[in-house]
C-alpha cells in the first residue's frame, strides 16, 4: 500500500520557475536520504517534464509528493497542465520525435530515468503525467 | 442587555460570508483570470472560520492574543500565495477590506438597539480587521521579495568569463543553467574570443552546471558545433559520474564530442593536440 507522507505543490508559469522547482525537488530527494544518482535522475526528468509543460501547454501545476510504500520511500512528481493535449502518445514517446525543435528525447527520455511512468492526455483539455522514483531503485 | 459580539458573529457566519463574497465579487479590480470563484469562496470560508473559533469575548481587544495565530498563519499564507500569482496589492488589500465591511454591516444591522454595544463592537472589530490588514500587507511584500530575491539569484547566475588558460587554450566555465539566453551569450563570448586570440582549443567546463537535461545538451552542441564552424576544437570537461548516467538513460548522443571528466584532463588532451609537453624539471647534480 502506498501511503502519501507529504505533498507540495508548485506552479510553473515561466522558464525562471524550473529552476526554483528543481532545487525544490532536490530539497525533497535529500530529505528522503536518495543517493546522488537516482537524485540527479530524478530531478533531470522533472525538469524535462517541467519544460515539456512551459513549452507546449504555456504551463501548469507540479505536485511533490514524499511517498512510501512498505520500507521503500520515494518521490512522486504529478505535472498537470491545461494545454492542447498529445494526439498520438505513443508517437510522442518514440526517441527523436518532436513537433518542436528539441532533440525529442524528453518523454522518452524521463521514462528512463524513473521507476514509473504514466501519461494521460486528453486533446483540448490537457496532459497530466507521474512519475515516481524509488530512493532504492 | 448586553450581548456576547462573538456568539453574534458566529450565528451570522452565514449573512457574513454571503455579504462578503457579493461585495468581492461585486469589486472591479476581480481577478477571475487568476483565480476561480470556487477558490476564492474556499479561501473566504477558511479564513471566517479561523477568525469566527479565534474571536472571544476576552481577546476581542487584544489581537497580540495566541488565540489569533491560526488566523495570521491563514492570511498569511493566502497573501504569499497572491503575491507570488501576480495579484496586485489592492486586490489584495479588497480582500480583507471587504471582510471588515461585511462584519460591521451584520453588527450594524444586529445590534441597532442597543447602541452602546454597537460603538464597542464596532471599534474592537475596526482594529482587530485592521491589524489582520497589515498582516497581509507584511506577508504580501514577503512574497514579492522572495520574487525578486530568486531574480537576483538568476541575474549572478549570468556570468561567462573566458579564460586564457594557454596560448591558444581559452575555458570557459559555465556555473548555473544553461538557458536559451544565456548560451546565446556564451557562445558570442566564445566566438568572439577564439577570434581575437587566435585560440585553436577552447573547454567548456560544465562542473558548475547542475543539471544536464535535454535543452541544456542541446544547447552544449549548438555550442561545440559553432566552434568548429570557426575552425577550433571544443572539450567539454566536468562531467560528473551521476551526470554522465542520466545523459545515457536520456538517450543525448554526445559521442562526437571530445569530453573528459575534469578541466586537468581536458588541459592535457589540449597540450597533446598542440604537442605540447609538459615535464617536472630534474635538479642538476
Amino acid at each position: 500500500m502506498r501511503i502519501v507522507l507529504n505533498k507540495d505543490s508548485m506552479n510553473i508559469e515561466k522558464e525562471q520557475d524550473v529552476v526554483p522547482f528543481r532545487n525544490r525537488v532536490k530539497e525533497y530527494a535529500v530529505k528522503i536520504g536518495m543517493s546522488v544518482v537516482n537524485q540527479t535522475k530524478l530531478i533531470t526528468a522533472a525538469s524535462e517534464l517541467a519544460r515539456n509543460m512551459l513549452k507546449y501547454a504555456g504551463g501548469g501545476i507540479t505536485k511533490i509528493e514524499v511517498i512510501s510504500e512498505g520500507r521503500n520511500s520515494g518521490i512522486r512528481l504529478i505535472f498537470e497542465d491545461k494545454g492542447p493535449g498529445i494526439s498520438d502518445i505513443a508517437l510522442a514517446m518514440k526517441d527523436g520525435f518532436s513537433t518542436g525543435k528539441s532533440l525529442g528525447i524528453g518523454l522518452p527520455g524521463a521514462k528512463r530515468l524513473v521507476n514509473e511512468f504514466e501519461i494521460k492526455s486528453s486533446v483540448g483539455e490537457g496532459t497530466t503525467v507521474s512519475i515516481i522514483k524509488w530512493k532504492n531503485g | 442587555m448586553k450581548q456576547d459580539i462573538s456568539k453574534l458573529l458566529q450565528k451570522k457566519k452565514k449573512n457574513i460570508i454571503e455579504d462578503w463574497m457579493n461585495m468581492q465579487l461585486a469589486d472591479a479590480g476581480l481577478r477571475e483570470d487568476l483565480m476561480s470563484n470556487d477558490e476564492l469562496r474556499e479561501q473566504s470560508a477558511e479564513l471566517i472560520d479561523a477568525l469566527l473559533k479565534a474571536i472571544t469575548e476576552q481577546n476581542l481587544d487584544d489581537f497580540n492574543s495566541a488565540s489569533f495565530n491560526t488566523v495570521y498563519e491563514i492570511l498569511s499564507g493566502i497573501s504569499i500565495s497572491r503575491a507570488r500569482q501576480g495579484f496586485s496589492p489592492r486586490e489584495t488589500g479588497v480582500f480583507v477590506f471587504s471582510l471588515k465591511d461585511a462584519i460591521l454591516q451584520t453588527l450594524i444591522i444586529e445590534l441597532k438597539n442597543d447602541q452602546e454595544t454597537l460603538i464597542e463592537a464596532l471599534v474592537a472589530m475596526n482594529k482587530l480587521l485592521d491589524n489582520l490588514g497589515i498582516v497581509t500587507f507584511e506577508t504580501f511584500i514577503k512574497g514579492r521579495e522572495e520574487v525578486i530575491l530568486r531574480q537576483t539569484d538568476e541575474i549572478t547566475e549570468i556570468s561567462t568569463p573566458v579564460i586564457r588558460v594557454w596560448d591558444g587554450i581559452l575555458a570557459l566555465p559555465i556555473i548555473g543553467t544553461l538557458d536559451s539566453a544565456r548560451t546565446q551569450v556564451v557562445m558570442e563570448n566564445l566566438l568572439q574570443n577564439v577570434v581575437d586570440t587566435g585560440s585553436t582549443i577552447t573547454i567548456l567546463d560544465i562542473s558548475g552546471v547542475p543539471t544536464v537535461d535535454s535543452l541544456v545538451a542541446q544547447h552544449i552542441i549548438k555550442t561545440v558545433a559553432a566552434t568548429r564552424l570557426m575552425g577550433a576544437e571544443c572539450i567539454i570537461s566536468g562531467i560528473r559520474p551521476e551526470i554522465a548516467q542520466t545523459v545515457v538513460h536520456l538517450g543525448i548522443d554526445l559521442s562526437n564530442i571530445v569530453t573528459k571528466a575534469t578541466l586537468a584532463s581536458a588541459l592535457k588532451y589540449a597540450f597533446a593536440l598542440l604537442k605540447l609537453d609538459v615535464k617536472r624539471i630534474q635538479k642538476e647534480k
